[in-house]
């Protein structure tokens, strides 16, 4: 892969109802802050990839709502469906194609706007899935208890994360729930779908992440340090979930295996420095966490125990507080990416890691982990 | 342009009909992607990345890209998703080109597809737009086709007649595609006394609504020249999504393709589009878009396409051949039905179009038209483009 770099990157806070911005408002917002964080404007951007979801959204050609806001007037413009991991990639391949200098990646959600499990029911099969009343919460229940059976994870581990990324989330001005937690209050919080009680799982929120990634010539012309793009891989495991072993996420695997070898990086337990990790639920932590092969099989419970991941651990897991502090569905991909841009930079304040130089971003689209997007960054070239 | 040259190798349609209650969404992927693979004698385990798309509110599934992996074969593959609606399948194929001249990946699969039977086509399209100012009093496919028709009439004295004339070309074209949906001509006469839908829009001057799906296979140049030596040379590709609200768009000239279009012929040096192109699939959804926006393309004056129409030059055997697969109006999957037209064009351009082929087909053109009057367009080649 050629060299490629993201040069801005504008977030809006995410909160639980943004009632005052449209979707427009939010990309506005976001798009803003990284033309001023990279100093440039809009003269400055090639091309344009938003990424939104119609069922999110409410709205089909969900796109169209932010393309003025996104400045895509009289500019080629496509749009991805999907996390905002997928929607970075297609900005960064448009830019790999030789067309493009520079491509502005958005994505956005108001997930307030919407009714969650009836959103996500519609990702099942409409004739065999959907009348079992499955969603994304009670699917990824199912998959959470088959992790726990495979690996004897226990319910104190999962509660661990909780209280990681909450905690982490308190240095994190623009996250939605910082929390200082014990795991007695996760386990002792309303049990959702057994094993995920309310603290395990990630809030419904508001949000959007807007970002500028560039070629190496342009990477050098406007006011930041580039943070360099190593190594991009995305794959999709089966559809029905009965078709997979769903204790194991080997589309992440396999996404993870090919992004570390663009990368080089032939140890992650030790090659990485920070990662950001889709953690919609907290045994998600774990478990992509010994799929991409940062712990052994069974073993990130205990890793988590030893302390290995919080922010003064030797690999700092969700420093920003993750999605269990803020999920905006869409946008969350795209902000794990610009998260780990902060921490590249030295610039994520309070939660920042120190002396970090390589970090790991990931994203999913569809039910419990079918597709994975894994980014690994670089703060050297 | 490209790091890496590419061409498409294969293509694979259903036989499009407006209800397939045989097989469900994932079987009509599926029958799209073996065509395409058999066309380019490949098997699925060649395939490297998968691109697909449709409009999610049509079937109403979510996810799709997850969701179609037993038809697309996207299993353990890299599989993404894009959607700009009208224009999703000239989205796919632009996709589809950008992946492979990143040189990340050797052998693409482009799906587009709709199952428009399991749809409430305009009630899902009505949602497209802004709840507030848009949507209570002026949405759905049809209206703003109607009043752009209106306001190029009120401007240039177009009539519903010439309109027409757009109609019984494509009606006739598509007797000879096997895929076509509409297979049976129309009279000028039949065009003008078919129910009015909305003013200036009767039945018989739009598109109808269909089952389909269409998967293109491109390559890289090494890779796609070991696999044939009948292939489509993707030249260049442009788009314009230019606006968000109907009330900005510019009736009776559609911008967004004379500005993609524009992009598209300084890149490659086209100065007479006319003369030096020799067919193109115009993404042309309703008759008197087939008047108005081969002006856009700067094919005649303002004003004057109705003249050119009439002339019987975008005829099969005319000087520019114009939709010789019958076009949107033959049939339209929506989500496939840009990449249908890109797929028709690499037909063309390999001389495997059979009784729709135009002869000695140098550089053709295919579009897409959807959103809020947006555009995508497509210049192919027969010849590997020399830059």
């Amino acid at each position: 892969m050629e060299n490629a770099a993201i040069i801005g990157v504008g977030m809006t806070r995410i909160e639980a109802n943004k009632i005052r911005d449209t979707f427009a408002d939010l990309a506005w917002e976001a798009v803003n802050k990284a033309l001023d964080d990279a100093g440039m404007n809009m003269d400055d951007i090639d091309n344009i990839v938003t990424t939104s979801n119609d069922f999110w959204d409410g709205r089909t050609i969900s796109c169209m709502a932010v393309s003025d806001a996104s400045g895509a007037y009289d500019k080629n413009v496509s749009c991805v469906e999907g996390d905002g991991t997928f929607g970075a990639f297609y900005g960064l391949i448009r830019i790999l194609s030789g067309s493009y200098g520079t491509t502005l990646v958005t994505a956005h959600s108001k997930g307030s706007e919407g009714i969650s499990s009836l959103i996500t029911n519609a990702t099942f099969d409409p004739i065999y899935e959907r009348a079992l009343g499955l969603d994304m919460i009670t699917g990824c229940a199912m998959q959470a208890g088959a992790f726990m059976h495979r690996t004897g994870t226990t319910a104190e581990q999962l509660a661990m994360v909780s209280v990681k990324n909450h905690g982490n989330a308190r240095h994190n001005p623009l996250a939605q729930l910082p929390m200082d937690l014990t795991i007695d209050d996760v386990l002792n919080s309303e049990m959702i779908a057994d094993p995920l009680h309310k603290l395990d799982c990630s809030p419904v929120s508001d949000g959007c992440c807007a970002m500028i990634i560039a070629n190496e010539e342009r990477a050098f012309q406007y006011k930041r340090d580039p943070v360099w793009i190593k190594g991009v891989a995305f794959c999709s495991d089966t559809y029905f979930l009965g078709d997979r072993d769903l204790s194991q996420a080997r589309s992440l695997t396999e996404a993870a295996r090919k992004a570390f070898a663009m990368a080089g990086i032939g140890n992650p337990a030790n090659d990485i420095d920070v990662m950001e990790l889709y953690d919609a639920f907290t045994y998600q932590e774990l478990m992509w966490l010994e799929a991409m092969g940062i712990s052994a099989d069974g073993q990130a419970g205990r890793d988590l125990e030893e302390g290995r991941f919080a922010i003064d651990g030797d690999l700092p897991v969700n420093p920003s507080g993750g999605l269990l502090s803020g999920h905006p569905v869409i946008a969350a991909g795209l902000i794990r990416i610009g998260e780990v841009v902060k921490q590249l930079r030295g610039e994520a304040g309070q939660y920042q890691v120190k002396g970090a130089q390589r970090g790991v971003a990931q994203g999913v689209n569809g039910r419990c982990g079918q597709s994975h997007c894994v980014w690994v960054l670089d703060k050297n070239k | 342009m490209g790091k890496k040259r590419v061409a498409i190798v294969g293509t694979g349609q259903t036989h499009h009909k407006s209800h397939r209650p045989d097989v469900n969404g994932q079987e009509l992927i599926n029958e799209a992607v073996q065509r395409a693979l058999e066309d380019a004698d490949l098997t699925i385990h060649d395939i490297e990345a998968v691109i697909i798309g449709n409009m999610d509110h049509f079937e109403g599934i979510n996810y799709v890209d997850c969701w179609s992996v037993d038809g697309s074969g996207g299993t353990m593959k890299p599989i993404i998703k894009l959607t700009t609606g009208g224009t999703t399948g000239s989205t796919l194929a632009i996709g589809g080109y950008h992946m492979v001249a990143s040189g990340m990946f050797k052998k693409v699969l482009v799906i587009g597809w709709e199952k428009n039977s399991e749809s409430d086509t305009t009630g899902a399209i009505t949602t497209a737009f802004d709840a507030v100012w848009d949507r209570q009093v002026y949405a759905g496919a049809i209206s703003g086709l109607a009043a752009e028709a209106k306001s190029y009439m009120d401007q240039y004295g177009a009539t519903n007649k010439d309109a027409a004339r757009v109609v019984v070309r494509d009606r006739k074209h598509a007797c000879n595609n096997p895929y076509a949906q509409l297979r049976k001509e129309v009279t000028i006469e039949e065009v003008l006394n078919s129910p009015m839908l909305s003013d200036p829009v009767h039945l018989l001057d739009i598109c109808p609504r269909t089952d389909g799906a269409c998967a293109v296979i491109m390559a890289c140049e090494d890779v796609a020249e070991k696999i044939t030596d009948r292939l489509d040379w993707i030249w260049a590709a442009a788009n314009r999504h230019t606006y968000t609200y109907l009330g900005d768009a510019t009736y009776g000239h559609l911008d967004s393709l004379t500005r993609a279009s524009q992009e598209v012929y300084t890149k490659t040096g086209i100065t007479e589009p006319r003369k030096q192109i020799d067919v193109i699939e115009l993404y042309q959804p309703y008759s008197f878009a087939g008047i108005m926006w081969i002006e856009s393309l700067g094919l005649a004056e303002l004003g004057k396409g109705a003249e050119y129409i009439w002339s019987g030059a975008t005829d099969m055997g005319g000087e520019l051949p114009i939709n010789p697969s019958g076009g949107v109006i033959g049939c339209n999957p929506i989500g496939a039905t840009g990449l249908i037209r890109c797929a028709e064009i690499a037909l063309q351009v390999t001389g495997k179009a059979d009784a729709r082929q135009v002869p000695d087909v140098n550089l053709a053109i295919s579009t897409g038209f959807g959103g809020c009057f947006w555009s995508d367009i497509i210049l192919h080649g027969k010849n590997k483009p020399d830059y």
